[in-house]
């Protein structure tokens, strides 16, 4: 299994929690770790189920709910925010007729905030997955939105 | 036909994902077509720092810039520059004050004020190949460290350069390092803060991606210096380019000795680890980053103890920034001296900066320690977009404040910065115009904080709510004035009883603007704003272009007529501001 796997390329220390989460819930088609998961990584580090719930609640990568195929994750830096002269989220919000932080019904999509990319230069951003878009038009997100419709 | 060139494609992220055809690829298809691969070579490097025109893409020995460059465009390119020697003017760099196009890298104003210490290599070699960064004298401060200094030598050397920190606090290196030094044991770390989570700030993942080896270096460095055998990075996961840039690093690096058992035959041990953060910005803060690492809350802890006593795994531990780490390499090739000679009394050296919003050369910037404020906008910065009037300029993230216009003036380093209400924080320059409103500016970067604060403390995880709140209620025109002594209260309350350099300087973006803006605070606490937007009907030509673009649909009217704005349902967004072909609608 997906978990197996990825647990067996980490030492069994309680320091590669973390690593183990990252890779797992992208490798993961429904992007969450669920409550069996979180047993088997404890088990598999031999710490306590809480411990590994207090770090999943604390990080905010990490989600505990099933999410859509696709996350599409808008900044919100301020860098974005002042130069961007659309508003981003309402736009995709439109688009898909969801708010930020839920999945549509298809669970095609999840629509989520996420901290500055570091890609300020190119402002607006947003990243789908691992690809990222920059300077976002209207038209730009469209486009893109309707690719993954069709394509993905 | 010219001798040989050089063609420097801009390999970024920045540049990468503007296109998301490879570039360096499509010059070497045409080049073999063309039949002209003895002629030129193509070599993929980091960032030019201009990339807000990218993709980029410079020729040697030329010394010359080609901006925007396109799939479309490189047959001409090869055809006219490389086959028939003439410059492809269309693609030439502009000048935003001349408007001229500019033909030597020298000659550009951007370059000319900058003095390039961290970013030294930046653009220059290809960061995926170690050999380049060898041929620029790479790894030879650390072979000069290995076989001539002392482990205190190296300290006292560092000392003597008067390097600070660079991720924020502006600590002395050389300090640092020798707290580190001197505490018993000799299980000791090196660990890289590259966890860059202001908003705004992003040359810690230009040095990554472009020139990851002097950071390697650098690092070795510490861990010699120190007493560590083991280092570790500590890298945001929004950053895979940098990610994947340091992995190959690091492999080749060992491949060549430079890492790994008995480094150039000194008996000295050194490897680096990557270790990966989780969206967390208080993990930026060392002591959180430290037990992120160690795989738990990334929640900081009283200091002291400091990380230099009792650090990852309990051990001595030297956390340092990136840009700080990039400068080392440099520090002990051309002396301590050299470095403390740039600068300004108590900050030596250069700092990065990081230019964004309305300003026209989006990018970093790197200048000695001194530069004014006004320099680095006009001079390097190119100026403000569409000529728009100068508003403020917001330093250091959401720990630092704003600099409005009166402090232009001011030769920045970590105290000036502190005696104006902000502070250097790692370097993000944002800088805003007559339209961006400081209010709604501050309670932006209240959201943040509100959200970030890792919850430990009271005063950080309930004060900086009820801040926002505040804030939150006067943009919604509920507030009152009341309010303001309130906000004002609560701000110096929390900056003196958070646990966290999160929460002491969460209050600084509202301490600041309230100082130098208090009139657009008292506009919304007096309910004056106005905060809809509305039409001028005498200029209205009823083009439908704003009702077009609203995004609540509150713009009504037919074609040719005059439209009218809902005022009741306006979220007051600007869209229509902008949309407007002839300047008819009203800001609030
Ligand atoms: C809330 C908070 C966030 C911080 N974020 C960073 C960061 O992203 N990068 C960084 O290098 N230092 C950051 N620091 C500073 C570190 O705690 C630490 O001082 C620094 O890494 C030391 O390196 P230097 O001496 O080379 O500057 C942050 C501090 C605080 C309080
Ligand atoms: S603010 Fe959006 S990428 Fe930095």
């Amino acid at each position: 299994m997906l978990l197996d796997m990825i647990l067996n390329k980490y030492p069994a220390q309680e320091d590669s929690l973390i690593e183990i989460l990252l890779e797992f819930q992208d490798a993961k088609s429904s992007h969450f770790i669920s409550e069996a998961e979180v047993k088997q990584i404890a088990s598999y580090l031999q710490i306590s189920e809480a411990k590994v719930c207090s770090v999943i609640s604390f990080y905010t990568f990490f989600r505990t709910e099933q999410k859509g195929q696709h996350i599409i994750q808008v900044c919100r830096g301020v860098p974005c925010h002042v130069t961007a002269d659309i508003n981003i989220v309402k736009i995709i919000e439109k688009e898909l007729g969801i708010k930020v932080d839920e999945t549509t019904e298809n669970k095609k999509f999840t629509l989520e905030y996420t901290s500055c990319l570091g890609l300020c230069d190119k402002a607006p951003v947003m990243r789908i997955d691992d690809k990222i878009y920059t300077n976002l038009t209207e038209n730009k997100i469209k486009a893109i939105l309707a690719e993954y419709r069709v394509y993905n | 036909m010219n001798s040989k060139y050089t063609l420097l494609v801009c390999d970024g992220a920045s540049c990468k994902t503007t296109h998301k055809a490879n570039l360096a690829a499509g010059f070497k298809k045409v080049i073999a077509e063309k039949k002209l691969g003895e002629f030129v070579s193509v070599v993929k490097t980091g960032c030019f720092g201009i990339c807000g025109q990218g993709p980029i893409v410079k020729v040697l020995p030329d010394d010359l810039l080609y901006v925007s460059v396109k799939q479309t465009d490189i047959e001409e390119i090869v055809e006219e520059h490389i086959k028939n020697g003439n410059v492809v003017k269309r693609l030439l760099y502009t000048d935003p004050f001349t408007q001229e196009p500019v033909e030597k890298q020298k000659g550009k104003k951007i370059y000319q004020k900058q003095f390039r210490i961290a970013l030294r290599n930046c653009g220059l070699i290809n960061p995926e190949d170690i050999t380049e960064y060898i041929a620029v004298r790479g790894y030879e401060a650390l072979a000069s460290v290995l076989a001539d200094k002392t482990p205190i030598e190296v300290v006292e050397l560092m000392k003597k350069s008067k390097l600070r920190g660079r991720g924020g606090g502006g600590f002395p290196t050389g300090l640092k390092w020798e707290f580190t030094a001197k505490q018993p044991g000799n299980e000791k770390y090196v660990i890289c803060n590259a966890d860059e989570g202001d908003p705004g700030a992003f040359m810690d993942r230009s040095v990554l991606e472009g020139d990851p080896h002097s950071v390697l270096e650098a690092m070795a460095i510490a861990g010699y210096a120190i007493g560590a055998s083991q280092g570790y990075i500590y890298v945001r996961a929004e950053y895979p380019l940098a990610i994947h840039r340091l992995n190959i690093a690091m492999e080749q690096a060992r491949e060549y000795g430079f890492l790994g058992k008995n480094i150039f035959s000194s008996g000295f041990d050194f490897d680096i680890d990557i270790r990966l953060g989780a969206g967390a910005f208080v993990c930026g803060e060392e002591t959180a980053l430290i037990h992120s690492m160690e795989g738990q809350r990334g929640e900081p802890t009283k200091k002291p103890p400091f990380p230099s006593v009792s650090g990852f795994r309990k051990k001595p531990t030297s956390v340092n920034n990136v840009e700080t780490f990039a400068n080392i390499p440099a520090i002990v090739l051309n002396g301590a001296d050299w470095f403390a000679s740039i600068g300004t009394e108590n900050s030596k050296g250069t700092k990065v900066f990081a230019l964004a919003g309305k300003i026209n050369n989006i990018g970093l910037v790197e200048v000695p320690m001194g530069t004014t404020l006004r320099e680095i906008i006009y001079d390097i910065g190119g100026g403000m977009v569409n000529n728009k009037e100068f508003k403020a300029v917001q330093s250091g993230g959401p720990s630092g404040g704003v600099i409005p216009k009166e402090h232009l003036d001011t030769p920045i380093d970590y105290e000036s910065l502190k005696q104006i209400g902000s502070m250097m924080g790692s370097g993000g320059l944002i800088v805003l115009d007559e339209d961006d409103d400081i209010v709604q500016l501050a309670k932006f970067y209240l959201d943040f904080t509100q959200d970030e604060s890792c919850g430990k403390c009271t005063p950080c995880r309930i004060g900086t709510k009820r801040m926002y709140e505040i804030l939150d209620r006067l943009t919604k025109l509920e507030g009152s004035p009341d309010d303001l002594d309130i906000l004002e209260d609560l701000a110096v309350n929390i900056k003196n009883s958070a646990l966290c350099g999160l929460g002491q300087s969460a209050p600084n973006p509202v301490l600041s603007t309230m100082e130098y803006f208090k009139d657009e605070y008292e506009a919304y606490a007096y309910r004056k704003v106005k905060h809809t937007y509305s039409i001028i009907t005498d200029k209205c030509i009823g083009c439908t272009k704003c009702a077009r673009v609203c995004p609540v649909e509150c713009i009504s009217g037919s074609v040719k007529v005059p439209h009218v704005i809902d005022e009741s349902l306006c979220i007051a967004c600007g869209a229509c501001y902008t949309a407007c072909p002839v300047n008819a609608i009203e800001k609030p």
